[in-house]
């Protein structure tokens, strides 16, 4: 188990900067997830850490240990790829024993400790099996299992889930969460799915085209997003967000709700809401429509409990409204969150309600 | 149906016909087939020259297919690395496939010349060759100043030209590479190596950048050293598309002729002498077709093991 620090890292590709000058402290026994869409600089971050791509400046540490120009096998630490990377050729025992192999184990001892990282995902009947006569959900135990069995310090995940469907994705995320607090090491999981990285990670960087925009818990990131990128990124549906004169203002679409059922606790902020679809997801309806911001009509979402009982059609205008408190305010140029502006200021035209 | 017509006309027609010339008595003035049962066999097994072409048949294919293979693998796993100028290295090597096979052989009859052999030259000057005088050459020099030192017992230097016969021992001034018994079946063996590498390579590169990098990562992050990452990861990931390849390389070698035609035409005394060529011989030059035939069929046998093993190859490696 160790602590894995990254000191102002940079990989360029020729002219593309797919990490810019990140820093970044996993803690021991951490659970942290680099969030980001495709482009982002996550995997390319994590390959780094891996010691499978050399960084173009800055420094990374696993443990305390400078282990920026070690090969991978230097650095204590093991990976499951995105496709597995299952070795065709060889039954799941030896697939899960290769690495054992490496440190020269007798095979007595890689035997133990294959069965018992085999009994920790449940795949003790497969170990004479090929990798080809496997199923996605056990291929991928297998890729786990091989990189538990050497007891490594840190672990290191590609989106290890985006092969599985979606049943699957939701069970496998609970096990690889739990089997982490049990074994307790560090780890980097990196993902393009919020849910996922919401669901799992003790701490989130979301990152995009190369930079880290956020690092928090799920919970600040989801109720202080740092920027308008991030609010966008989190949360299904994402934050809606209009533009005003003077800045962007944000809320999610939970906390936009019908004048009626809100009791609001501070001032509110009311909007003509008109909507143009309804989505009925039985736990919660999704309110797709649009209201007037300062560059014109905007697209935003409303999500409505199943408490509330009230009718909606599409192609009525409704009055919804969000509390005061709920807003987030960020600067129009940068995107950056900004403290709040004084109320009137930010929306002349709507009515201003303090209960 | 234009592909079954066309396998019919130019393969089957062609091989019902050398199996009725092989049990007639046909020869280019005589052109009637009479049935003469297994005479013409009879008279081809007997004949000594058989039985060397049928091993030299073996030792060319064998050896150089051996040979292509281990080189094959080497070659691509260099040339997988990256490193500049990586292009123009993989154009080199595949030169002689490009080059016209009879030209390229050619090339190599003169460079194996019994008095001009580049290769002899170098030899001499290195010390190797016994010459005239005894005198010159690294390697000379080297042993004639171990023997000053007492450290060696005189004329141990190395004459690779040189040969006991009876009792008294011949050096030549040259190696005569492709006339001495020795030396020749291994010309013609390392020039068709040099003739079959480069698709071999190119082969199992293909074989070599098909394992997915997710893969070769893994080799790396499990930490096994590049020995074992190759025997145990590498060569079993490869192992299905260069088998392939050297099964093919096997029939083709096992049937080749241009290089043995252009070097050595199966001389000295049939040291390099080879079923096919012996056939072309006996059939087309010596006129005789139906020995000719009859001899072009004692390949049958390997080839059809080696098509069979092909063919089991292909049906029994599914991808993953």
């Amino acid at each position: 188990m160790s602590v894995v620090e990254t000191k102002a890292l940079v990989k360029r590709f020729g002219d593309v900067v797919a990490v810019n000058s990140i820093d970044l402290r996993i803690e021991e026994g951490e659970f942290l997830v680099l969030l980001g869409p495709s482009g982002s600089g996550k995997t390319s971050l994590l390959r780094m850490v891996a010691g499978l791509e050399k960084p173009s400046d800055g420094q990374i540490l696993i443990g305390g240990k400078d282990v920026t120009f070690m090969p991978p096998r230097a650095r204590n630490l093991s990976m499951v790829f995105q496709s597995y990377a299952l070795y065709p050729h060889m039954n799941v025992f030896r697939n899960i024993s290769f690495p054992l192999k490496a440190e020269g184990l007798p095979y007595e001892e890689r035997k133990k400790k294959v069965e018992w990282a085999a009994s920790i995902f449940g795949i003790e009947h497969l170990l004479h099996r090929k990798p080809r006569q496997l199923s996605g959900g056990q291929r991928q135990r297998v890729a786990l299992a091989r990189a538990v069995v050497r007891e490594p310090g840190v672990f290191l995940l590609d989106e290890p889930l985006s092969n599985l469907d979606a049943q699957l994705r939701a069970t496998a995320r609970d096990e690889i969460k739990q089997f982490q607090r049990r074994i307790g090491t560090t780890t980097i999981y990196v993902t393009h799915d919020q849910v996922e990285a919401m669901g799992m990670g003790d701490r989130i960087a979301v990152m995009h085209l190369g930079n880290m925009h956020q690092l928090g818990t799920p919970q600040e990131l989801y109720r202080e997003p740092a920027d308008t990128f991030v609010a966008t990124f989190l949360g299904s549906p994402p934050m809606n967000l209009v533009k005003k004169d003077s800045c962007i203002i944000g809320f999610h679409p939970e906390h936009f709700l019908p004048e009626d059922v809100l009791h609001p606790e501070t001032a509110t902020f009311s909007f003509a809401f008109e909507v143009t679809r309804v989505e009925y997801l039985g736990a919660d309806r999704f309110l797709y429509g649009m209201v007037q911001g300062a560059e014109g009509p905007t697209r935003i979402i409303s999500k409505v409990p199943s408490l509330v009982t009230l009718n909606f059609e599409a192609g009525r205008k409704y009055t919804f409204v969000v509390q005061e408190s709920d807003l987030k305010y960020f600067d129009h140029a940068s995107g950056k969150r900004i403290p709040p502006l004084p109320f009137t200021t930010v929306e002349p035209t709507a009515q201003a309600v303090v209960s | 149906m234009p592909a079954v017509l066309y396998i019919v006309l130019l393969v089957g027609v062609p091989f019902a016909l050398s199996i009725a010339y092989s049990f007639s008595d046909v020869t280019i003035g005589d052109q009637s087939i009479d049935f003469v049962g297994l005479e013409t066999y009879e008279r081809v097994v007997d004949n000594p020259v058989f039985q060397t072409s049928l091993v030299n048949n073996f030792r060319f294919t064998l050896f150089s297919q051996v040979l292509v293979t281990t080189l094959s693998i080497i070659l691509a796993l260099a040339l997988a690395q990256d490193f500049p100028g990586k292009w123009f290295f993989r154009f080199l090597i595949l030169l002689p496939w490009v080059t016209p096979i009879a030209l390229g052989t050619v090339g190599w009859l003169y460079m194996l010349d019994t008095i001009y052999s580049p290769f002899d030259y170098v030899l001499r000057e290195l010390g190797f060759l016994a010459n005239v005088e005894g005198k010159g050459g690294f390697v000379r020099g080297l042993t004639d100043s171990l023997q000053s030192l007492g450290l060696v017992e005189s004329d141990t230097a190395l004459k690779l030209n040189c040969q006991v016969r009876g009792e008294r021992e011949v050096c030549f001034f040259n190696m005569q590479w492709l006339g001495q018994d020795q030396t020749a079946l291994g010309s013609v063996i390392a020039v068709h190596v040099w003739r079959m590498l480069p698709l071999s390579t190119v082969i199992v590169l293909a074989g070599l950048t098909s394992i997915p990098k997710d893969i070769r990562d893994a080799v790396a992050v499990d930490g096994v050293g590049h020995l074992r990452a190759f025997f145990e990861v590498t060569l079993p990931l490869i192992a299905p598309i260069t088998g392939i390849a050297t099964l093919f390389g096997l029939i083709y070698t096992f049937t080749d002729v241009t290089v043995i035609a252009v070097l050595t035409k199966g001389n000295p005394a049939n040291e390099t002498q080879v079923l096919p060529y012996w056939a072309y011989l006996k059939g087309i030059q010596g006129t005789n077709l139906a020995e000719g035939a009859a001899i072009a069929l004692f390949m049958f046998p390997f080839l059809l093991v080696i098509a069979v093993l092909v063919l089991r190859f292909i049906s029994r490696r599914e991808v993953t």
